[in-house]
């Protein structure tokens, strides 16, 4: 089933769908244990002149021991399920590895906006230069978008790298990825952000190291 | 306090005996009777069940066939779709599940449960039937209105909600938000009433541990609402100053966060989800016993993990919020606490199976809605572990995979559990039984639609469809999967309309059902003891109370049933 994702092009995103499969598999086997125990149940004991149901209250510990063992189990998969969890949250969401390239991602109804800093590495100065729904990287390097928002919360969301934020008014919430092949991937909104919600959508645009250097000779021609 | 037992004894013993007969208008219009009431939110919640239908439908014709004209309706405005959306959520949350799950149940039940003759408050009780019918009128009225009905989604994030050119809606909205108030102020009056009623006037005998398990449940969920309310409604007062007097708590440019409102929102959304769930799953355990012939299992931890699971209710909401731009390093912390209130309903459920075996089970229609709510219920709560998870929600927050998730936990509680409390309660609440064929056929199409509709949402949500997006065909990896969609679709109309054979047996069994004996389904709570329907102040004389509600199948027992009332001595009733 991991093909009905969509094609995973971050480094992290195995990670992400690694916890998704491992408690996949947790959770089906409760399932059948659960569902199969209803079920069984349902047919061993159904109604039948002269049966007499058993009178178990659970009001001594070796009646409740039946329900606390399970118990004990769930906790203990619980916990396995956030420990393992945590390290994968600290990587996409945690410690970020410094940034190769910065880029500033502005949410507006209903556009993405990108910012380059231009060869300066400043924001703000002339060389400047704003996309809508481009946002172009090279492959293999760590990227790191600043999202804020201009009118109302966006939520960045890059399915095939497994990256969502909110991008939110009044902050600027850094994100990173690094991209493992080159492409065009999407970037839908993922926050109800008004009429245009649906349709909000930019282009990541994943180049070679040699295509993405075209690509700014291109923008700064200057250089 | 004043003692109740004074209370009762100082109103004329022969009361009765003049009881007279009232005009249809004081006894179904502006009638104190809490039975009455309780039918009176039920058709109102049941009229808004409709409503949402519609909803659910126009929603799932736009995405399975976007742009086209919906039967029935015509062509859905990008605008009108996010109303629709927005009106579904608010009104199967707060005016079909909070309405049928707690004010029906809870007015019809509690007085009867515990041998009282009304509520405590019985114009209280009225009052807060009519604050809602008056919020019912607002929210009905803003889809009228000119903008249309509120558009911010049903969790009405601000900025979007805040302001009216960000298109969140704009007379809509502020009447969503008057309605909303006007609701939560009716529903408080109603928790008060629920409190004080089972504190002051349980019948003499009836303990807090003879209380059935609804009753406990009803309780905790109407204290939660009460404590978690509070930020909500001054929460939802301030947004509705960021709309109209100018003020900005929620908008950055003025030094506002709009992130405050989610916190306030969630801090009452996540216990609210507790308030929906905990009488859905008192409605099972009734059933459960009574069809199983078994005493519920666990019957005290049950009750001490409800409590338990109310207090932690309080500490899990920014589960909703991991990727809202709250600090990162507060999502293990509520990961943990998530995962803990795992643990008191695991207790629960699996103390539902345990009640299972080794019973005498009969597979009538309001026992088969009750093991649905279980089968699928567990489904749901399984699939919230993935939610819970932080780093799963990176990708499937805000996708379909949480929208399924949701309908498995509050469809199988509020519809399969609050048809099987129907199914259960209708004998006592008119007088006749519903049909039993019919029962079986309703349960069995609302079952497999409902998987047919939800199972499939799982799938879609995994590859990455956003929630109350219009039109999933304007993204390329969304393209593979139209056809789910439109099967999803299908299923949804197959869905909606299997419930008109419950709207048909509802009916007919109102006027022609088989009159209902007392005690159709040989009960042991406190309820059956008087006739179908009960008369006004429910019972000719006050019950006494000599053993617990769950001594079915007790050994050495004349039969296989104990009503509560039942003092005979031989029939052990230990210490109960």
């Amino acid at each position: 089933m991991q093909s009905w994702f969509p094609e995973n092009v971050s480094t992290y995103g195995g990670d992400v769908d690694s916890i998704f499969w491992f408690i996949f598999y947790i959770v089906t086997i409760w399932f059948f244990i659960t569902e199969g125990l209803i079920l069984y149940f349902i047919f061993r004991y159904r109604r039948k002149p002269g049966r007499s149901a058993v009178y178990a209250t659970g009001d001594t510990w070796s009646q409740l021991a039946w329900v606390l063992a399970p118990i004990a189990i769930v906790v203990v998969l619980d916990v396995l399920i956030d420990m393992r969890g945590a390290d994968v949250w600290a990587k996409v969401k945690g410690q970020r590895p410094p940034a190769e390239i910065v880029v500033r991602g502005v949410g507006k109804q209903f556009n993405w906006e990108f910012v380059y800093p231009g060869p300066d590495g400043k924001f703000g100065s002339e060389d400047d230069l704003a996309t809508d729904n481009e946002l172009h990287v090279p492959v293999g390097k760590v990227i790191h978008v600043l999202l804020s928002s201009k009118d109302v919360i966006h939520s960045f969301f890059l399915p095939h790298f497994r990256l969502k934020q909110d991008a939110v008014p009044g902050r600027q919430i850094p994100v990173w990825f690094e991209a493992t092949r080159t492409g065009e991937f999407e970037i839908p909104c993922a926050e109800l952000c008004g009429f245009g919600h649906s349709g909000m959508n930019g282009k990541v645009l994943v180049h070679s190291p040699e295509d993405f250097q075209k690509w700014i000779n291109e923008k700064w021609p200057t250089q | 306090m004043a003692d109740p037992i004074m209370l009762e004894s100082s109103e004329p013993m022969n009361k009765e005996i003049t009881r007279h007969e009232l005009s249809f208008v004081r006894r179904y219009l502006f009638s104190t009777d809490h039975k009455v009431i309780a039918k009176q939110y039920l058709t109102l919640s049941l009229f808004w069940a409709v409503i949402g239908a519609a909803t659910a439908y126009l929603i799932r014709w736009q995405i399975a066939h976007p742009d086209t004209e919906a039967f029935g309706w015509g062509y859905i405005e990008p605008q009108v779709y996010n109303s629709l959306v927005t009106m579904h959520g608010t009104i199967m949350v707060f005016f079909v599940a909070m309405p049928l799950l707690l004010s029906v149940f809870g007015n019809f039940l509690i007085p009867l449960m515990i041998g009282a003759k009304d509520m405590a408050f019985p114009k209280l009780n009225a009052l807060s039937f009519w604050i809602f019918l008056l919020s019912s009128l607002v929210l009905f009225v803003s889809f009228f209105v000119p903008g249309g009905a509120a558009a911010a989604g049903w969790t009405g994030y601000p900025p979007l909600s805040a302001k009216n050119e960000y298109t969140g809606g704009s007379y809509g909205m502020d009447l969503w938000l008057l309605s909303l108030a006007l609701e939560f102020a009716s529903f408080l009056l109603g928790g008060i009433n629920f409190l004080t009623t089972t504190m002051n006037m349980r019948a003499p005998g009836l303990t807090w541990f003879r209380l059935p398990v609804i009753v406990w449940m009803q309780l905790t969920a109407a204290v939660i609402f009460m404590l978690s309310v509070g930020p909500l409604v001054a929460g939802a007062i301030l947004l509705l100053m960021d709309r109209n007097l100018g003020t900005t708590f929620y908008l950055a440019d003025g030094g506002g966060d709009p992130l405050l409102w989610q916190h306030l929102f969630w801090f009452f959304g996540h216990p609210e989800v507790y308030v929906l769930l905990l009488p859905g799953v008192g409605i099972i355990l009734e059933v459960i016993a009574v069809f199983a012939r078994k005493p519920v299992f666990a019957f005290r931890p049950i009750i001490y993990a409800t409590i338990v699971a109310g207090f932690l209710s309080f500490i899990v909401w920014a589960h909703h919020q991991y990727i809202s731009g709250m600090d990162p390093r507060l999502a293990m912390p509520f990961s943990i606490t998530t995962i803990i209130i795992s643990v008191p309903f695991a207790l629960i459920i699996f103390s539902i199976i345990a009640t299972l075996w080794g019973s005498n089970m009969s597979l009538k229609s309001p026992m088969l809605f009750a093991l649905g709510t279980l089968g699928v219920f567990i489904f749901g709560g399984l699939t919230g572990i993935f939610n819970g998870s932080a780093p799963v929600d990176i990708y499937i927050h805000d996708t379909y995979f949480v929208v399924a998730h949701f309908h498995y936990t509050l469809f199988s509680n509020v519809f399969f559990g609050g048809f099987a409390g129907i199914y259960f309660w209708f004998p006592k609440m008119f007088g006749r039984m519903m049909n039993e064929t019919l029962g079986k056929i309703h349960f069995w199409l609302t079952f497999l639609f409902f998987n047919g509709v939800f199972i499939p949402m799982h799938l879609v949500g995994l590859r990455g469809m956003m929630r109350r997006i219009a039109n999933p065909m304007q993204y390329e990896f969304l393209k593979p999967i139209e056809p789910l969609n439109m099967f999803i679709t299908m299923m949804a109309i197959l869905l909606i309309l299997s419930q008109l054979v419950f709207v048909i047996n509802f009916f007919w069994s109102l006027m022609r059902g088989q009159v209902a004996e007392d005690n159709p389904w040989q009960s042991n709570t406190l309820e059956w003891t008087t006739s179908s329907p009960p008369p006004h102040e429910n019972f000719d004389t006050t019950p006494a109370v000599y053993r617990w509600p769950y001594d079915y199948s007790l050994p050495d027992a004349p039969a296989d049933w104990l009503p509560q009332n039942n003092s005979d001595p031989s029939a052990n009733a230990a210490e109960r």
